[in-house]
């Protein structure tokens, strides 16, 4: 039985490496990714008043920092924010044009179960997503069983793109 | 124009030049006093935000509970109600990270609120040198356990690796049984009595992500110790666990597709006795699910089967198997309806009737998405002669 289990292990360790989805990617790189090779100086906007109010709303807790960077190009921006899952922190990224969510992407997943959600068919939803007045996003996002707190953690992350992305524009 | 008038105006000039110099001199130092103060503002506020951080400390601390209310008849003649408030689980999780790439994770329960030990009494009624049967008045109802505390490691971004004492990857609420994310009070009667969760054992585990959503679970464990085909009961929990026949346990499972779970699972047994038996006892579960939530529908059903080498005194136990579907709704984000039909039977091995039905139906209400209260209301058809509880259920659960 030994035998067997060695040689199955030994199996999918080389057959999995190669597969690109869901490694991690650093935010240098994804900016370049966003940006087509030139991505701008960051920017950085204030989480104070309205904004740290609607802060505290979306993701159940006050900021722990006074600003937030952000990259901007035209009408796009590239948000990179971090959230607790269950236990560990994930990080984000969302490219946002024109107010809805260009793409979404996990640069960064630490926990040990819910890695699903670094997979683009659970990113791909975000895709086109936009907020409501109510500071929803305005598309279902389908969970994945046994990640919910994952899950959770990123719709909250897409919401937060979004607002910044709004509040970014209306300081403009 | 005279001269005085010349000389006046003159002078007038100066003086406004004077002023106009004097007002451009404040204009530049008050710009240069606001460039100074934006750049120590600037660098009081990446001082504080590089301090300040998300980042969880290395140790964490979690946990979850529930308080039930369990308010059923026996419809058996002559049996005994179950009209009881439990505090059933509390439960913490310590975790702590070592590095990037190790780290530490576990699970203490007290259960029924209180663990108390006594002075047990002890005998040998059969006369075969064992003892075999244990008088313990004054012991309290619960039980103090650790269920997890094992050591993680990433092998790489896709595979990773742990010992110590884990959850058996098998079933789909023996891993995943925080009270807000299940529905009903009581965990499901199939998973407890055959699987049977919750159950850990003691040994060494891999996993990892494959291809096109699949991923894997193997693990080398402690066996269960029965020697009357009780698979509940022969769980030793890893508190000096027989281990003269190891046991393994291997998972597949898919969810290649947002809100879809499909996994398998194989657990074999070397021997349920652990040599204490006239001859050894292999047994084999095998065990299939599928998890689904499409928006606010939600759909699960699972089977589970155990077939185990008879040696002469099963009477049926041999094989035990059981199955429940469960769909439920959630109307509102904050509240859920769901019903349940639960089959099973722990003597499936023989023409006896032994089979166990039971249905619930209820609801879940989440004042928050980590709170949530529950009721729900079960009826039971069991064999002949045999407790048949039927009523209601309340309870109210946490984690965080």
């Amino acid at each position: 039985m030994i035998k067997a289990l060695l040689l199955t292990l030994y199996t999918l360790l080389s057959a999995s490496n190669s597969w690109a989805a869901g490694k991690s990617l650093s935010s240098a790189d994804y900016l370049n990714i966003a940006f087509e090779g030139t991505p701008p100086a960051a920017r950085m906007i204030w989480l104070s008043g309205k904004t740290r109010e609607a802060y505290t709303r979306i993701m159940g807790h006050a900021p722990s920092r006074l600003r937030q960077a952000y990259w901007r190009s035209n009408q796009r921006s590239v948000w990179i924010l971090e959230t607790l899952g269950k236990e560990q922190l994930i990080t984000a990224a969302f490219t946002i044009d024109d107010g809805r969510i260009h793409e979404a992407r996990v640069l960064a997943y630490r926990e040990s179960r819910g890695w699903e959600i670094q997979q683009d068919f659970f990113t791909r939803q975000f895709s086109d997503a936009a907020l409501t007045e109510e500071t929803r996003l305005d598309k279902r996002i389908d969970g994945i069983t046994g990640a919910t707190l994952s899950v959770r953690a990123m719709k909250r992350l897409a919401r937060l793109a979004l607002y910044l992305h709004q509040a970014m524009e209306a300081g403009s | 124009m005279n001269k005085y008038l010349l000389t006046t105006l003159f002078g007038l000039g100066l003086t406004g030049s004077g002023h106009t110099l004097a007002a451009t001199d404040d204009i530049e130092a008050l710009r240069k006093q606001v460039s100074e103060l934006s750049e120590r503002l600037d660098a009081t506020t990446q001082l504080f935000d590089n301090g300040s951080s998300s980042t969880p400390g290395k140790t964490t601390i979690g946990g979850y509970g529930e308080l039930h209310y369990n308010k059923l008849n026996n419809q058996k003649d002559g049996g005994s109600d179950k009209k009881e408030l439990d505090f059933h689980r509390f439960v913490l999780f310590f975790g702590h990270r070592f590095s990037d790439t190790v780290r530490f994770h576990s699970e203490l329960e007290l259960e029924h609120a209180l663990s108390k030990d006594s002075q047990c009494s002890a005998k040998d009624t059969d006369s075969d040198g064992q003892l075999d049967s244990f008088n313990c008045p004054d012991k309290g109802p619960g039980e103090v356990e650790l269920e997890q505390a094992y050591i993680e490691f990433d092998l790489n971004d896709r595979h990773r690796a742990k010992g110590g004492v884990f959850l058996v990857p098998v079933g789909i609420i023996n891993e995943t049984h925080e009270p807000p994310r299940f529905f009903g009070v009581e965990r499901n009667p199939v998973e407890k009595n055959i699987i049977p969760a919750t159950w850990w054992e003691a040994g060494a585990a891999l996993s990892g992500q494959l291809e096109m959503g699949f991923s894997y679970d193997l693990a080398m464990h402690s066996g269960l110790n029965t020697t009357g085909y009780d698979i509940r009961g022969g769980r030793q929990k890893s508190a000096k666990a027989k281990a003269d026949k190891l046991a393994a346990t291997a998972r597949i499972k898919w969810t290649g597709m947002p809100g879809l779970e499909l996994a398998a699972s194989v657990n074999r047994q070397g021997d349920l006795t652990q040599g204490a038996g006239a001859q050894e006892i292999a047994a084999t579960l095998v065990e299939t699910h599928a998890a689904y939530e499409l928006g606010s529908f939600g759909l699960k059903a699972l089977y589970a089967k155990w077939d185990m080498d008879d040696d002469g005194t099963a009477a049926g136990k041999d094989e035990q198997s059981g199955w429940y579907i469960e769909p439920s709704f959630r109307l509102t984000p904050q509240f859920g309806i769901f019903a349940r039909h639960n089959i099973w039977d722990k003597q499936a091995g023989d023409g006896i009737d032994s089979e166990y039905k039971q249905t619930d139906v209820g609801f879940n209400f989440w004042p928050h998405d980590d709170v949530v209260i529950k009721v729900d209301y079960q009826n039971q058809t069991v064999p002949n002669g045999k407790d048949e509880y039927d009523g209601i259920n309340l309870g109210i659960g946490y984690q965080f």
